[in-house]
């Protein structure tokens, strides 16, 4: 309670002395909103934001978001309940007539915002704004919000917020003229501390007429940081390729089952993942006209209907095309491209050849930091689902009925159909199941890569690469091959660049397949005779 | 070979009994394929424009008519249907081609068939043929603008030129380098970047950028990146959250149908650079949306640069063959030098005698709504340079079809051909 009359008496110290000073600034800048120039309204937020008016965090914070409007020479802005406000007055201006139009901004405009909340906002009470205009304080490193900063710091009950606070303040004094030697190496050290490219950034930017202490101690601090950063850089591209290998796993796992065990060689395999996505479209195209509260698990209403659509559309095509081609894997493959061609153009007819959007719901936006590296949250399901989609699909084939007929099938085919399997049926339902799976793979890959007709034909190739380099019909190889390609092409990225990094790949692969023509983890069985 | 030729005759007969009938465009856009995505708009506009003409009572007396071939993205194909448009339907002149590898493939039939191209994509420069005429941007009215922008308005200090590995990237970068160090920018101020066509896992890349804009000097990307590899590019810019405050990205390939398919909240403050956006307020382009939208009759269908370069291409045709009063290419090619027709955002684009045409240059920043802000625009309209001023190799080179009768006139050595 003590602490809160404290906080409370500060602010209206320090607004008092502010306004004081600066009597009738927030008047005088105000108009300026009205220019439509970029250079007046940042003037005018720098301005309003040095004030001290009781409404300048409305003022700045409505430009933010598109809020303040001027019409017939006067500034208003829109309260979030939607109540109109006279900027000049704060009073409440029911009856305006004329046209408003909201006043427009700009990334300088918006760094000014940012800088100018920062400073506005570092003694408000809810802990994320502070947080906020703490980091927005480290970025802008203005030198009039040190009292402030200093204010703050001495507040503040959470240690998260202390910490960002205190960086911030580092920051500051780092490049500060007249910052006395000993502030500056204890900003070094809380750089240090800090640890992450910013700070290194800070540190290797230090003024040139800074005390020679100073600068050695903030060249060990930055080498100190270079390692560090050297070795999570390490570990961040380990996760890349992890990430990558999962995105080529979910493509080519479908794959693996059609082509390991009936051994058709199906180029419709990518369309299958373009239905996928474009089912996904359509449910949230769905939701959002229909049942806009069920946005966020429209990506999980998506996964059993996307399976359907895949696995009927699989089926059908095996049993009206393929049936009728086993045996003849050059005309199957000529059969398939066919119909590749034409379940685009069908998309391409039906939906029209521009990108569809695929929302992201909320719990995929975003990043999850630990350590210097940054994990997005997308990446992250997708490398969970895709693993799951595995150890399913792995039961599914040692556990039930079906998997150990496609087992039998897979390993020697006459012998399977004289013990009573119906070898047909179970080639229609494996490319059912195979086709599903890529259409649930489809609604993964919706969300990191565009929703076109030619969605598939990016990842047909990579999915046979996948698939022949792990060893045709065996999972634990396309795992295994899926993650090698992955991580080898995410660590040869940095070094060889995007195109020479996947042309560096192809050839090893193309060395590799001659030397052990049947992948990593080749299969044993009479099939593999025949 | 007899066959062949027969076929031709009877195709030219054919065509002559219906040329007295009609004027024929040929419209050369993929409608299949990857560039179906961008160039199917065009297809519809060139029809819309057509019509429109017709309802005009037509082209020196007779009707226009648009003969609509696919080349479904396949470069070898643009040669082979530019001949069946030329040769056989006879068309008049032919509008299209979007990459510059299909207007590479489709140049040596313009040539030797002697009939005339509107190019209507901004492009790499570096090029001027006779019977090509470039309506999109060449490099200095598009990304030496856009870059000095960045320089005077953003302080920007250190470049990331970002790009898909092929001639437009490769030579608009080679010409941005040149133009920064010339302006005293360090070599170890700017990273070059080149990725696949259709790149889709962009997360070592944004990593690198991050890392490379972190020195504490502003940084900003300018990007080539073309077509499909955008939507994921721009996804994992916003998913490691890269800001356009912290690290703008000004791209000059995404416009306002490439951003249709994206979720643009959080690229707000992005920028492209171009010489027409759809949120531009002059009572042209409001006309011409109206148009657009009911011709297609879709309220959300918007409309983009290219389609504007379409506009201009088409109306400068139509004024070039009435003042020729004949279609015959190499009257109207005389003919239409000079030509001035008004353009979508308020001025008057003029038909220069390198082939090239006059266009403001803007930058806008993306809005929420998929639109763009302008926030920058020159005082006047720039002329196109056929060949840089920045490259060692034509800085000395002039393209002059009217008084030189050149496209790469030396003016060192005085000889045209280097």
């Amino acid at each position: 309670m003590v602490f809160l009359r404290n906080i409370l008496q500060a602010t209206v110290l320090l607004l008092g002395m502010a306004s004081a000073a600066l009597a009738g600034a927030y008047e005088e800048a105000l108009p300026k909103f009205a220019n439509d120039s970029y250079v007046d309204t940042d003037a005018a937020i720098g301005a309003i934001a040095g004030s001290g008016n009781p409404l300048s965090i409305d003022v700045v914070e409505s430009l933010r978001d598109g809020r303040l409007l001027v019409g017939s020479g006067q500034v208003f802005f829109r309260r979030t309940s939607g109540e109109l406000v006279n900027a000049a007055t704060g009073q409440a201006w029911g009856n305006q007539t004329g046209e408003l139009k909201p006043v427009r901004v700009n990334n300088r405009v918006r760094r000014a915002i940012e800088a100018a909340l920062g400073s506005l906002t570092l003694l408000s009470s809810d802990a994320a704004k502070r947080l906020e205009a703490a980091r927005a304080v480290f970025r802008s490193r203005d030198e009039a919000t040190l009292p402030t900063l200093e204010k703050a710091i001495a507040q503040e009950g959470q240690p998260h917020v202390r910490n960002v606070l205190e960086s911030a303040r580092a920051a500051i004094l780092l490049s500060k003229q007249d910052a006395l030697p000993i502030q500056r190496l204890a900003a070094v050290q809380t750089l240090r501390n800090r640890g992450d490219q910013e700070a290194l950034a800070l540190l290797s930017n230090l003024p040139s007429q800074a005390p020679p202490e100073v600068i050695a101690a903030a060249g060990n601090a930055a080498d100190g940081i270079r390692t560090r950063l050297a070795f999570w850089e390490a570990v961040q591209n380990v996760w890349y390729g992890i990430s990558l290998g999962s995105v080529l796993l979910l493509a080519a796992i479908g794959l693996a089952i059609t082509f390991g065990t009936i051994g058709v060689i199906n180029m419709a395999h990518g369309e299958m993942v373009m239905l996928g996505a474009y089912t996904t479209f359509m449910v949230q195209e769905l939701i959002r006209s229909n049942f806009p509260g069920l946005f966020e698990a429209s990506l999980l209403i998506a996964l059993p209907l996307a399976f359907l659509v895949a696995s009927s559309v699989g089926i059908l095509i095996e049993r009206t095309v393929i049936r009728f081609l086993y045996g003849r894997p050059l005309e199957t493959l000529l059969a398939t491209w066919g119909i590749s061609l034409i379940l685009q153009q069908g998309v391409r007819t039906i939906f029209g050849p521009t990108n569809r959007e695929v929302g992201t719901p909320a719990w995929m936006s975003g990043a999850l930091d630990i350590g210097a590296m940054s994990l997005t949250y997308n990446r992250i399901a997708i490398v969970v689902f895709a693993f799951s989609v595995f150890a399913i699909l792995l039961l599914v084939l040692r556990y039930t009925s079906l998997g150990l007929y496609v087992r039998a099938v897979t390993q020697n085919r006459r012998m399977a159909g004289s013990m009573g399997i119906r070898t047909s049926r179970v080639d229609a339902l494996a490319f059912g199941l195979g086709s599903g799976v890529a259409g649930i793979a489809g609604v993964a890959l919706s969300q990191i890569d565009n929703v076109s007709p030619n969605l598939g034909q990016g990842y047909i190739i990579d999915s046979f690469m996948v698939v022949v380099f792990g060893g045709v019909g065996n999972l634990w190889g396309t795992l295994v091959g899926a993650m090698t390609l992955g991580i080898a092409n995410k660590l040869l990225e940095p070094y060889a660049g995007a195109v020479l990094g996947k042309i560096a790949l192809l050839i090893a692969i193309i060395v590799f397949i001659q030397r052990r023509p049947r992948g990593l983890f080749a299969l044993k069985g009479r099939a593999v005779e025949t | 070979m007899a066959l062949a030729t027969a076929a031709l005759v009877s195709g030219a007969t054919a065509g002559a009994a219906k040329a007295e009938e009609t004027i024929k465009v040929g419209v050369l856009h993929s409608l299949s394929g990857t560039m179906a995505i961008s160039e199917t708009t065009l297809k519809d506009v060139m029809l819309m424009l057509v019509e429109e003409q017709n309802k005009k009572g037509g082209l020196i007396g007779k009707k226009l008519e648009a003969v609509v071939v696919d080349p479904a993205s396949n470069w070898p194909l643009f040669a082979e249907k530019s001949r069946e448009l030329i040769s056989q339907h006879k068309v008049s002149a032919v509008f299209g081609a979007w990459t510059s590898v299909s207007r590479k493939s489709v140049l040596p039939v313009f040539k030797e068939l002697n009939s005339i191209l509107f190019y209507p994509v901004q492009y790499e420069g570096e090029e001027s043929e006779r019977n090509v005429f470039y309506t999109g941007a060449a490099p200095n009215q598009q990304a030496i603008p856009a870059v000095d922008y960045l320089a005077k308005e953003e302080k920007v200090e250190r470049w990331v030129l970002a790009g898909t590995d092929y001639v437009y990237p490769r030579t608009t970068n080679k010409i941005l380098e040149a133009y920064l160090k010339s302006k005293g920018v360090k070599a170890e101020d700017i990273m070059v970047s080149y990725t696949p066509f259709g790149h889709s896992d962009w997360q070592t890349i944004v990593a690198d950028i991050k890392k490379f804009g972190s020195s504490g000097k502003k940084t900003a990307v300018v990007s080539t990146i073309n077509g499909d590899a955008n939507v994921p590019f721009y996804k994992e810019l916003a998913n490691q959250g890269v800001k356009a405050t912290d690290i703008p990205v000004v791209a000059f390939s995404v416009g306002e149908e490439e951003l249709a398919g994206i979720d643009t909240k959080p690229l707000v403050g992005h920028l492209a650079a171009w010489n027409y956006f759809q949120s531009v307020e002059t009572p042209e382009n409001k006309a011409f949306i109206e148009k657009w939208k009911s011709y297609t009759k879709n309220p959300k269908r918007v409309s983009n640069d290219p389609m504007e370069a379409h506009v201009i291409g088409f109306n400068m045709w139509v004024k070039a063959v009435e003042k020729a009063g004949t279609t015959d290419p190499d009257k109207v090619i005389d003919a239409i030098v000079g030509i001035k027709v008004p353009n979508l955002t308020g001025g008057v684009s003029e038909m220069l005698p390198n082939h090239h045409i006059t266009k403001p240059v803007l930058i806008g920043e993306i809005k929420e709504d998929g639109q763009f802000d302008t926030v920058w625009q020159t005082d006047d309209l720039v002329a196109g340079d056929a060949w840089s001023k920045h490259l060692d190799g034509s800085k000395d080179l002039v393209a002059d079809w009217q008084t030189l009768k050149c496209g790469n006139y030396n003016t060192v050595t005085k000889k045209c051909g280097s």
